[in-house]
């Protein structure tokens, strides 16, 4: 019987964060218009920009691929709605710099273009289960937009043998994993029952914060018949959804300094990512949409909304109300490691997860003050960095004394400026140092 | 329907920002001093008061002076020239003239502190640098001046000693152990009783200012603790430390009073104040937590050398002082595991 293990031990450091998650955790996700006009960028995922395989003028179904994958670590890219593409231009990507991308002015009647499934889910080959979800276009849903086949698809000697699904969704304020498991609890099974066939693994471990009761009780019913499908219930505290700190609180392994969860047998995906699967191999839908929450201290009615990829964060904002007051900052993501934008003339892509308004009393941060080497920074990092230490070595630019201090191993989650009492600049030093150490690799 | 701004404030994640900032750390350690304020003017009368308050204005005037002179910005609304000013000021007898806590609370800052750079780049601590200056300077006001509190029984006034502290009065009697066995028994016995150490736990004893009242400094411990502005780990380590050198060196004393007098060790000097509010001070402690311990125990074993051993009768100063000094090298052999990996780097 697949039971839930309820825990109260998790990682070491890490940070208390204020959640804002009753602002849409009971809203159903709603589902927005069709947009009039999609601005589609070909770069949506790690790795290379996706090569268009259309040009201005042409017709296109939704669903139709537009762009292919340009190298080993790319994605198929797929038209989100029915109409005439209009150019291919420059337009600004939401993580603010200028990228090509694909403009399609939309028709009133709709056609969609399902993608080649040869056989029933069932009787599918892993070969053929990992084209699919290749042709799909599917990446990490959950922000890092990793292609999802190459993500599947370990190497045969590492020796996988579970599947850890990431349901702690720790960013304040989002709440799309937790209200694709309310609401979709039996594709979300299914789609597990999917992915632990494709790796051949028995067992499945759901990691899920104990802030999201309505999802655990379904998840309590749902898996109560599954052998082999267990739900960890963890201490909300963030980050636990980061991927090493998670592992480590459900298997109490640690993913060695520089490598990846299969190292330790594991691997792990988000739940709009398994969703993304289970569409595609059983509604046979390639990854035209995506599910964000639409939240913050300024936004008139918070949300949590399906959008077809492309749609610009303007119209999103506008079906949720506009701003309450006048605008301080739009966060798209959640505001832990979210990424603020400088207009919201942007489209939302695979990796959009959130949209949060704050009005200025949120927006703006605190004066830089001096350190006083509290030590607090040492005590939340969840990667054991000394970040009062590394910063001081970034911006004397000693690189190297920083990289042996670990600089590399830093997830970003960005702990350490939370609860720096002086407002220091210490995740925007990481950045910069890791570039340089990246830069001089080659 | 209002449309979005067309200027939006934009910067790296991530957005969110504790509510804590340096200027509330400090403030809730000069709040946490309140206690021992108020025991100093309960048990010293109005002269305590009147040095604090110099003491405090001469560092605020310090810092201005020297920050306009360097042309930076003022800082004095941060709380820590207030810190500084109050620590001096505790550190010193209430005996002694205004312009020694105004000369020293000036060193301190200017000497200590500005000079290296202002907040967060000293050193040493900063107000102990001004006690350890006075001291050189002015040896014989700072040792030789004491008040008996306003409420002394006769054995807080012994007048066949020099000052009349109760480490000065517990050090002689040991030296009088060999030459007067009956007498100096009989002293400890009375130093050790209940009584001397209610005395010494509610501040009604001879000492400097601020750091005569257990029961006060506690609280402010206690209050700090709880704000976690400090952890545990400093006091406990150092006032450990010399809990459990007292006793053990009562094995080869000729008392062996294992309990009364390693609890009057504690409870006398400045070990609570250093203890509590001097060692634990952010700037000039170790980051992680085991090295915050050994900087405890550090302190614990150079203070009590210096007391039982060294010419003065008070080492708490002198210990977080050169204790300061190995923070550097106790930070870098000291860090945190690194995850994913087996060591610190």
């Amino acid at each position: 019987m697949g039971s839930v293990i309820r825990q109260t031990d998790s990682f070491s450091g890490g940070i208390h964060i204020p959640e804002y998650k009753e602002l849409t955790q009971d809203q159903p996700i709603e589902e927005l218009p069709v947009p009039r006009q999609v601005t589609v960028p070909l770069l949506q995922h790690l790795g290379g920009p996706s090569t268009p395989i259309v040009k201005p003028g042409d017709k296109v179904s939704t669903g139709q691929i537009i762009a292919e994958p340009s190298g080993f670590i790319s994605a198929y890219i797929h038209a989100p709605i029915t109409g005439t593409v209009m150019k291919i231009e420059e337009q600004y990507h939401p993580l603010g710099f200028k990228s090509k991308a694909i403009i399609i002015k939309g028709t009133e009647e709709e056609t969609f273009l399902p993608l080649e499934v040869p056989a029933a889910p069932e009787e599918l080959t892993k070969e053929q289960t990992l084209g699919i979800i290749k042709q799909a276009g599917i990446v990490g849903l959950g922000g890092a937009t990793f292609p999802t086949h190459v993500k599947l698809s370990p190497p045969p000697d590492k020796n996988v043998h579970t599947l850890v699904i990431n349901a702690a969704e720790c960013e304040p304020y989002l709440n799309v994993d937790n209200r694709i498991m309310i609401e979709r609890t039996e594709d979300f099974m299914t789609g597990i029952r999917l992915i632990m066939k494709l790796l051949g693994v028995d067992t499945c471990r759901i990691g899920i914060e104990d802030n999201k009761p309505r999802a655990i009780e379904a998840l309590e019913k749902a898996a109560a018949s599954d052998e082999g499908i267990y739900v960890h219930v963890l201490p909300t505290h963030y980050p636990q959804g980061g991927e090493k700190q998670l592992i480590y609180a459900i298997l109490k392994k640690e993913v060695p300094s520089g490598k990846l969860p299969f190292e330790v047998g594991v691997v792990v995906q988000n739940v709009a990512t398994v969703i993304a699967i289970y569409e595609a191999i059983y509604l046979k839908k390639p990854l035209i949409d995506k599910t964000l929450t639409v939240s913050g201290d300024n936004i008139t009615s918070p949300k949590n909304v399906k959008v077809r990829i492309g749609t610009s964060f303007s119209e999103i904002i506008e079906y949720c109300g506009g701003p309450k007051k006048a605008n301080s900052k739009i966060v798209m993501g959640g505001p832990m490691m979210g990424f603020s934008l400088f207009t919201d003339q942007v489209p939302a892509i695979k990796g959009t997860s959130g949209i949060l308004l704050f009005s200025e009393e949120m927006g703006t941060l605190p004066p830089m003050q001096p350190c006083i080497y509290c030590g607090r920074c040492v005590e939340a990092c969840p990667m054991g960095l000394t970040p009062v230490l590394l910063s001081k070595n970034i911006r004397a630019e000693q690189f190297d004394q920083a990289a042996d201090l670990s600089l590399m191993d830093c997830i970003e989650c960005g702990c350490c400026n939370y609860v720096c009492p002086a407002n220091r600049p210490l995740l925007q030093l990481f950045k910069y140092g890791k570039l340089a150490l990246r830069k001089r690799k080659g | 329907m209002r449309r979005v701004n067309t200027t939006l404030k934009m910067s790296t994640s991530p957005h969110f920002r504790t509510r804590e900032n340096v200027s509330m750390i400090m403030w809730h350690v000069n709040i946490a001093l309140i206690p021992a304020l108020i025991a100093s003017l309960i048990f010293f009368g109005q002269r305590a008061l009147f040095l604090t308050i110099v003491s405090v204005l001469a560092a605020i005037i310090s810092e201005i002076l020297m920050q306009k002179l360097f042309q930076k910005p003022i800082s004095i609304k941060d709380g820590s020239a207030v810190l500084t000013g109050l620590l001096l000021a505790f550190n010193v007898s209430p005996a002694v003239p205004w312009w020694i806590v105004a000369l020293g609370s000036g060193f301190a800052i200017v000497v200590a502190k500005q000079l290296f750079g202002g907040l967060g780049q000293n050193i040493f601590n900063p107000a102990l640098i001004g006690r350890a200056f006075l001291l050189a300077a002015y040896p014989s006001i700072m040792t030789a001046q004491w008040i008996s509190t306003r409420f002394s029984e006769t054995w807080c006034t012994v007048s066949t000693v020099t000052g009349a502290t109760p480490l000065n009065i517990l050090g002689s009697t040991y030296k009088l152990a060999a030459s007067d066995p009956e007498g100096s028994r009989q002293m400890i016995e009375q130093l050790g009783s209940s009584s001397s150490l209610m005395n010494l736990f509610l501040g009604n004893c001879g000492g400097c200012i601020g750091e005569t009242s257990a029961l006060a400094l506690l609280l402010g411990g206690l209050y700090l603790l709880w704000k976690k502005i400090i952890s545990w780990h400093i006091p406990v380590a150092y006032i450990g430390t010399m809990f459990l050198l007292a006793l053990c060196t009562e094995f080869f004393s000729p008392f062996h009073n294992y309990v009364q007098i390693p609890l009057y060790h504690v409870l006398s000097g400045g070990l609570l104040l250093g203890a509590l509010f001097m060692a634990t001070d952010m700037v000039t402690s170790p980051i992680s937590s085991k090295g915050k311990l050994i900087f405890g125990i550090g302190c614990g074993v150079i203070a009590f050398a210096i007391r039982k051993g060294g010419g003065y009768p008070e080492g708490v100063s002198y210990s977080i002082l050169i204790m300061n000094a190995f923070v550097p090298i106790i930070d870098r052999y000291c860090l945190p595991r690194i995850f994913g990996k087996k060591s610190r780097s």
